[in-house]
């Protein structure tokens, strides 16, 4: 069976520097679905130590308050991925992140040490989920069978800035150098039944461009985004959470179906629009957004 | 644990704290500076000698500057000044001594 | 003997100074007693000119001497210069044993602490004091106590004799060679005057210093030369840029901004929020945040403010200019923009600090708020608020208008993060009670919001409002889960200051800050 937390709501996912106790002491006050404690870039090469120990005591004795608390973990050419690990699990981390992921391989592998170190420190086999960043051409190519790659994989996220470099551009504020990896990405992982978020937006100055990036990512189909900032977070939250209006329309469309199926009437009209049973999950989903967003207390 | 050389952790930043320790005379020798003294004072005494205690330090010298952090801030600084004082990073006994 | 708010006032800090243990916020009302009078000297000989060459001239002919109370306010904020400008020419004649009875004094005023070491000065009575003043007065270093009152009760102070001033020395913007003084125009703009007013009033001898004479009549003036006996010009009377800064950006602090939705939220949920409404706030992120999403709403609703009071800030004039507040009335501007409102805009009045906040007047602005937001170091369980000891026992800062609106206002409100670094700023006591908790009514944090029992009329009308309400006692339980339990200050034996209620008796007392102890 899998694990149960693996398609919670996961709109908002905040790094945030595991080197820095000012900064991971009470995130919950911002109410992100996640957070992501960093022990890569955000932590320098000498303090690597220093921040697992910061990591530990953070997962133990913080009440997170039930948001997910992800770690970021150094890349697997590093000397230091594996500690990383070892204490993600000690320390009872819900799901690692694994940065620079080019193949299946390499969750695979993650996936081992992982399993290692849950049985070294008395962990339930199996409950630390992953998720793999894809930071390079070939990791985007590879999408598919990342997703595919273990049970354990909650999905893939876009890394956009080291992905451009990879490509030979930069991040250019229009999206244009993002677009295929984007698409290629959320299909990949819609085809694998997994999630998928789009890169950080790090101009904090440019609240309105960030809006319409977050608009057009929903568009497309993604779960969520990564954010670098606490001021992101509501805006994420109010265009990922369904209006009254689509919540309304939602509800009638599973009552009518489900209504009609039993009279063997397969196609029909609501508030004139044609609908069939194909847009039962959508409304399914629409209503299951809803009530984990908080705003819907209906009884479906 | 024996304390081998010098070693230091953490900064001076707001909610972190400083801990540096040294090789000691065969005991604990502590010293405290903190902006919340007055209110946690004996809270920071108690949690930097337990976690020694639980390290099994018993000789060092251990210079605390703290900046108003939490409990959870302060055993990992500690830890981590102990343990890079013996130079170890790997295989760490995390919820082992380290707890 | 125990106090109203559990402090326990030491007997003999009673009898030195011959005042009553605090009874109760309202325990005066209704008090029957005869006002002060000033000594006042005729100026009846038209050819008199009340122009003196220098401050030292000014001192000579007010016939300074030892033991006297000398009165400064503090509209140039961290720009003044006339506390340390008129000190530093008094030391230099050597006159010892002064009391500085002062609006609020600050940082600026760092450079007077070697009188306070030398016996020049021996009594401070302020508002408060930041910086080295209060080391100072922590540290044990002022010969008198200290005694730290509020707006409205410094101004009772003044009227009711319990101080009286020599001789005032009131910075003024422009003034002319008789002695009308205005705050706006010349090179140290600061807006109102407000809190000089009482002074002028008051004092025997009154000393008007500006670095912008004008030619008579400067008019209307805030302070009339009536009350004026002399006129100096210096060279400058402050800092301009640092008596008013431009408007604070409105903050980006995720934190703050959540805490001023939640205060919008509760204000518009009671019913004093309706046409016509009057309300105050201060000048910290979250008060400015408030006030900007405030104003949203009355622009969508319809609702215009009556009244908006207090120190003044950018955001309310910009909702006066709006059209969405009928009056504002000002003591005190923080910034700029509010200054150019209150040249430009009829509808923004200066009043004085006794109409402002004065209890033992016949009725003070305050008494009409219907909203107070207020910001506080420590709250505690009963409510009680302290703004003026710092969490290492010195003190830091000033009651201002705190305790005087918390008294008037209908609903007020105490915003305060739960944590500042390891410090939580709801406790079980706080470490000096310097407004009493009876008139403190929601405290809000960034951990939920308590409203004081005593008010189950707003716990009444919050029953259906989706706002993370608690009780105080969660809110400090959250905080020392999280931070551990404080342990209390460690003060010495002796008593350095006292904190005065606005009707005279003793809130609280201050003692002499120690080194920590580790307790064996």
């Amino acid at each position: 069976m899998s694990h149960p937390y693996k398609k919670r709501l996961r709109r908002s996912m905040m790094f945030l520097n595991c080197q820095k106790p000012g900064l991971i002491k009470d995130p919950y006050i911002y109410k992100p679905d996640s957070i992501m404690l960093d022990l890569e870039d955000a932590v320098a090469e000498n303090q690597k130590d220093a921040a697992r120990y910061s990591l530990f005591h953070a997962l133990q004795e913080i009440d997170y308050r039930g948001v997910e608390r992800v770690v970021r973990i150094n890349g697997l050419d590093t000397p230091h991925w594996k500690e990383d690990i070892r204490v993600c699990v000690a320390g009872g981390a819900d799901t690692i992140r694994i940065a620079k992921t080019e193949s299946a391989k390499d969750v695979q592998v993650v996936e081992e040490h992982v399993l290692a170190a849950e049985r070294e420190f008395g962990r339930p086999e199996g409950s630390t989920l992953l998720m793999a960043a894809l930071e390079s051409c070939k990791g985007v190519l590879h999408a598919l069978e990342v997703c595919e790659s273990s049970d354990r994989l909650i999905g893939i996220a876009l890394s956009g800035g080291d992905y451009t470099k990879d490509l030979q551009t930069v991040i250019t504020g229009t999206g244009v150098e993002l677009q295929g990896a984007r698409q290629q990405m959320i299909i990949a992982a819609r085809a694998a039944g997994v999630q998928c978020w789009d890169t950080v937006f790090t101009n904090l100055d440019a609240m309105d461009v960030f809006e319409e990036e977050v608009r057009m990512i929903k568009m497309m189909g993604f779960d969520g985004k990564s954010l670098v900032n606490p001021r992101q977070i509501d805006i994420v939250h109010r265009i990922f959470t369904p209006s009254q209006k689509e919540i309304i329309f939602a509800e009638k469309v599973v009552r009518e179906i489900e209504e009609k199926k039993a009279l063997g009437i397969g196609v029909f009209t609501v508030d004139g629009k044609m609908i069939d049973i194909a847009f039962y999950d959508g409304a399914k989903r629409t209503i299951a957004l809803a009530k984990a967003s908080g705003v819907y207390e209906g009884d479906l | 644990m024996e304390i081998r050389k010098a070693a230091m952790a953490g900064t001076l930043e707001s909610s972190d704290a400083q801990v540096t320790v040294e090789p000691g005379n065969g005991t604990i020798e502590l010293s405290i500076e903190s902006s919340v003294i007055h209110q946690f004072g004996k809270q920071i005494r108690a949690i930097v000698l337990d976690t020694l205690k639980r390290l099994e330090v018993e000789s060092v010298k251990v210079t605390v500057v703290d900046k108003g952090a939490l409990d959870c801030t302060l055993k990992a600084r500690v830890e981590c000044a102990v343990y890079r004082s013996n130079d170890i990073t790997e295989n760490l006994p995390w919820g082992g001594v380290i707890r | 003997m125990i106090n109203a708010v559990g402090r326990e006032i030491p007997k003999e800090v009673l009898q030195a100074t011959g005042k009553e243990a605090f009874k109760g916020a309202y325990a005066y009302d209704n008090y029957e007693y005869t006002k002060a009078a000033p000594k006042a000297r005729t100026m009846m000989d038209p050819k008199r000119s009340k122009m003196v060459a220098d401050i030292h001239e000014a001192l000579v002919k007010c016939e300074i001497k030892d033991n006297m109370t000398i009165s400064f306010h503090h509209h140039f904020r961290e720009g003044d210069y006339v506390v340390n400008m008129v000190m530093e020419e008094i030391h230099k004649m050597g006159i010892k044993g002064l009391t500085i009875c002062a609006s609020s004094l600050g940082k600026a005023n760092d450079p007077i602490v070697p009188y306070i070491e030398d016996g020049t000065i021996v009594g401070i009575q302020s508002s408060g004091v930041r910086g080295k003043i209060g080391e100072a007065i922590s540290t044990g270093r002022l010969r008198d106590l200290a005694i730290m009152r509020s707006h409205g009760g410094r101004v009772r102070a003044i009227e009711s004799g319990e101080v009286h001033i020599d001789i005032a020395f009131i910075g003024a913007p422009t003034c002319d060679e008789y002695g009308n003084m205005r705050a706006n125009g010349g090179k140290s703009d600061c807006g109102v005057l407000s809190y000089a007013m009482v002074d002028a009033q008051y004092a025997d001898k009154v000393v008007a210093i500006t670095d912008c004479l004008v030619p008579f009549p400067n008019i209307p003036a805030s302070i009339s030369m009536t009350q004026v006996d002399y006129v100096c010009v210096v060279d400058e009377i402050g800092n301009p840029a640092k008596i008013a800064t431009g408007a604070a950006k409105p903050t980006t602090d995720v934190r703050k901004i959540m805490m001023a939705d939640y205060c919008t939220q509760f204000v518009i949920h009671t019913p004093y929020f309706k046409e016509g409404f009057s309300y105050q706030t201060g000048v910290g992120g979250a008060s400015i945040a408030s006030t900007i999403s405030l104003g949203k709403i009355m622009e969508e609703r319809g609702i215009h403010m009556g009244l908006g009071l207090g120190g003044i800030t950018t955001p309310m004039c910009n909702l006066l200019a709006k059209g969405l507040i009928n009056k504002i009335v000002d003591t005190q501007d923080f910034d700029m923009g509010a200054i150019e409102s209150i040249k430009s805009n009829p509808n923004h009045i200066e009043i004085s600090a006794s109409e402002y906040a004065d209890p033992f007047n016949k009725g003070a602005y305050v008494n009409k708020l219907d909203f107070v937001i207020l910001a506080s170091l420590e709250v505690d369980v009963n409510f009680n608020c302290n703004v003026v000891v710092g969490s290492d026992g010195m003190i830091t800062g000033a009651q201002g208008g705190h305790p005087d609106t918390a008294a008037g206002a209908k609903c007020t409100i105490v915003i305060a993060p739960l944590l500042q670094g390891r410090i939580p700023a709801i406790c079980t006591n706080v470490t000096t009670v310097t407004t009493p908790g009876e008139t403190v009514d929601v405290v809000i944090t960034d951990y939920g919001i308590a409203i004081n029992p005593r008010r189950q009329d707003l716990i009444a009308c919050m029953k259906d409002v989706k706002l993370p309400f608690c009780t105080i006692e969660e809110l400090r339980d959250k905080a020392y889960a999280i931070v551990g339990e404080p342990e209390p200050v460690q003060f010495g034996e002796r008593v350095v200051g006292i904190i005065e209620s606005r009707d005279g008796t003793v809130l609280d007392v201050v003692r002499e800050i120690k080194e920590y102890e580790f307790a064996e």
